[in-house]
């Protein structure tokens, strides 16, 4: 083949990597129907969306950067609890706190992040785990700013952009999430497929031959860890803002542990598993914990434990293999 | 004419062992040179002195004239002193077009935009295939690293080394663990290298070692034993003794 095909061929097949795909508009315009025709399911909604964000941060650590965190938490609760108390401080504009609450998170991120850069996975999870026990713990002891175990209360922000109040039906909160969500997964996309967001998966792949091209690896994963980190402390805001309060089970274990579950259902490394996971997780949760509100985990548990025996394969692979096999089995 | 690489006086100890002892190396612009000696001689240590992996305990390094003793290893990089390794480190989920155009991204410095797609920048995707054509693996460009047969993943190996526009390449054992069948491409894909880009063999295969290099240092016990033409290597006793067994040995 003559050197011009091959180009137009490598240009073609570069360009493929960031096309976007009708599935993604489909979801997309799901999410908005959702908003449009399930106002009583608002508040749920609504706490799925904050979710799914939160969840896509952890993505960009775990399945890009390939940083295993098990305390993702630390930025989502320093998320709320900022966006909780700037509120109270009087910046009471909800874009303006959620900016704010944003920037103080990243700095957490980065000044964490150097923690994080030394060691192995096992080092890692026992880091971020240590970061997020250690800022439950100081929000636990001073109650004076955080309100300690009675949470922080009276947490009132604005109307949104001035127009949008928050009502006690979840409306405004669910679409104030889910346009802040759709931008920052506007963000990210258009990120990970960046030759930086790029060099952040060639870490993941292989540091060694990552750092022996010329790209700094810590550099890249201070960045991405830093973006994470202000990722998931929006999410945090997200919910101080919509619930109009904050308590310490935004620090809690369980919120990390239950992210890393998302995931795991969802898929890592291509921004919607997060988002899918928190989903699916969220709903599964909602209604078995109708049914039996007693055992509802040992449901979960039992559906993980099918999920990762079956296969851990991206979600969005599954309705495909479904597929294959009705046709191979009817051929 | 200043040398492309040069060592003065490297010496690099762990605790009481001397790895790299007084080895004073100088590479002309555009060399083929090959660096053997027998297992332990010390020849992982010198790359790993040369690429900043290690700092050497004393002695000096030298590219194009500028001391490069203490720069970091992205610095070394993008200085033009480039490495490949005795075993593969690819990324197994990217293709080899994806290895290379972020190889080639760095090398323009287009590696720090968060903004631009992948591939838009048509001096990436020119740069790419060059190499990608140059290497003979334009025809799996798009196939996953992890997929590609073992000899193709070594000449990846040394593409991605070239896409970052080296001026003194070291190549560390590239026909390691390559079957039979697969060398010839080995050796066509280091016939291919630029002529321009100074090149460090290091290499157990004696075989390749004269066809390619047409230059040789000797390094036994982290010291250089001797250095001299293909020819004059090969007729050396001590040589013989080293790779061959000692007389008084056997």
């Amino acid at each position: 083949m003559s050197r011009a095909e091959n180009i137009a061929l490598a240009a073609a097949s570069l360009r493929k990597v960031s096309a976007v795909r009708a599935a993604e508009i489909a979801f997309w315009l799901a999410a908005l129907a959702a908003f449009a025709l399930l106002p009583d399911q608002a508040l749920l909604l609504s706490e799925v969306t904050i979710t799914g964000l939160f969840a896509l941060s952890l993505d960009l650590v775990l399945g890009y950067g390939g940083i295993v965190s098990l305390g993702h938490a630390a930025f989502f609760g320093a998320g709320a609890y900022a966006a909780g108390l700037l509120t109270k401080m009087g910046v009471t504009d909800p874009l303006l706190g959620l900016a704010l609450s944003a920037a103080a998170t990243a700095l957490l991120g980065f000044v964490t992040s150097f923690l994080v850069l030394r060691g192995s996975d096992l080092t890692r999870i026992m880091v971020t785990l240590a970061v997020a026990v250690l800022l439950k713990e100081i929000a636990n002891r001073i109650p004076g700013i955080t309100g300690g175990a009675d949470g922080l209360q009276g947490v009132a922000p604005g109307p949104v952009l001035g127009i949008w109040e928050f009502d006690i039906f979840g409306q405004v909160g669910f679409g104030y999430s889910l346009a802040v969500t759709f931008v920052l997964f506007l963000i990210a996309r258009r990120f990970v497929v960046s030759p930086f967001g790029w060099s952040i998966r060639a870490v993941k792949e292989n540091q060694l031959r990552t750092s022996a091209i010329g790209i700094p690896v810590s550099r890249r994963l201070i960045v991405v860890y830093t973006l994470a980190a202000a990722y998931a402390g929006t999410a945090g805001a997200l919910l101080a803002q919509t619930t109009q309060f904050v308590s310490l089970d935004v620090l809690e274990f369980h919120r990390s542990a239950n992210l890393m579950l998302m995931l795991v259902i969802g898929g890592t490394g291509y921004l919607y598993g997060g988002l899918i996971g928190a989903l699916l997780f969220k709903l599964v949760q909602d209604a078995i914990a109708n049914i039996t509100p007693e055992y509802w985990e040992f449901w979960i548990g039992l559906l993980l434990v099918i999920l990762v025996l079956i296969g851990r394969d991206r979600i969005e692979a599954i309705p495909r293999a479904l597929l294959r096999r009705l046709r191979g089995a009817t051929p | 004419m200043t040398a492309a690489l040069e060592t003065t006086n490297l010496l690099r100890r762990f605790g009481g062992l001397v790895a790299t002892n007084d080895v004073s190396m100088c590479l002309a612009r555009g060399a083929r040179h090959a660096l053997i000696g027998p297992n332990g001689a010390g020849k992982t240590t010198l790359i790993n002195l040369l690429t900043g992996v290690l700092a050497p305990s004393s002695g000096t390094i030298r590219l194009d004239g500028a001391d490069i003793t203490t720069a970091s290893r992205s610095r070394r990089v993008e200085l033009g002193l480039v490495r490949t390794f005795q075993i593969n480190q690819l990324f197994p989920g990217f293709t080899p077009l994806q290895t290379v155009g972020l190889a080639v991204s760095r090398r323009l410095g287009l590696d720090r935009n968060m903004w631009r797609r992948i591939g838009s920048d048509p001096r990436v995707i020119e740069g790419s295939v060059d190499v990608l054509e140059r290497f003979d693996l334009i025809d799996v460009m798009n196939r996953p690293t992890a997929t590609l047969p073992y000899g193709k993943q070594r000449l990846l190996e040394i593409a991605v080394a070239i896409a970052c526009g080296p001026r003194v390449l070291l190549l560390d054992e590239p026909a390691a663990g390559v079957p039979e069948g697969e060398r010839g491409e080995i050796m066509d894909g280091l016939a291919a290298l630029p002529a321009d880009v100074t090149v460090l063999l290091i290499e157990h295969d004696m075989d390749l070692v004269f066809r390619f290099a047409d230059r040789i240092s000797v390094l036994v016990s982290g010291a250089l034993l001797l250095e001299g033409t293909a020819s004059e290597v090969a007729a050396d006793p001590r040589v013989r003794a080293v790779y061959l067994g000692d007389a008084s040995h056997g």
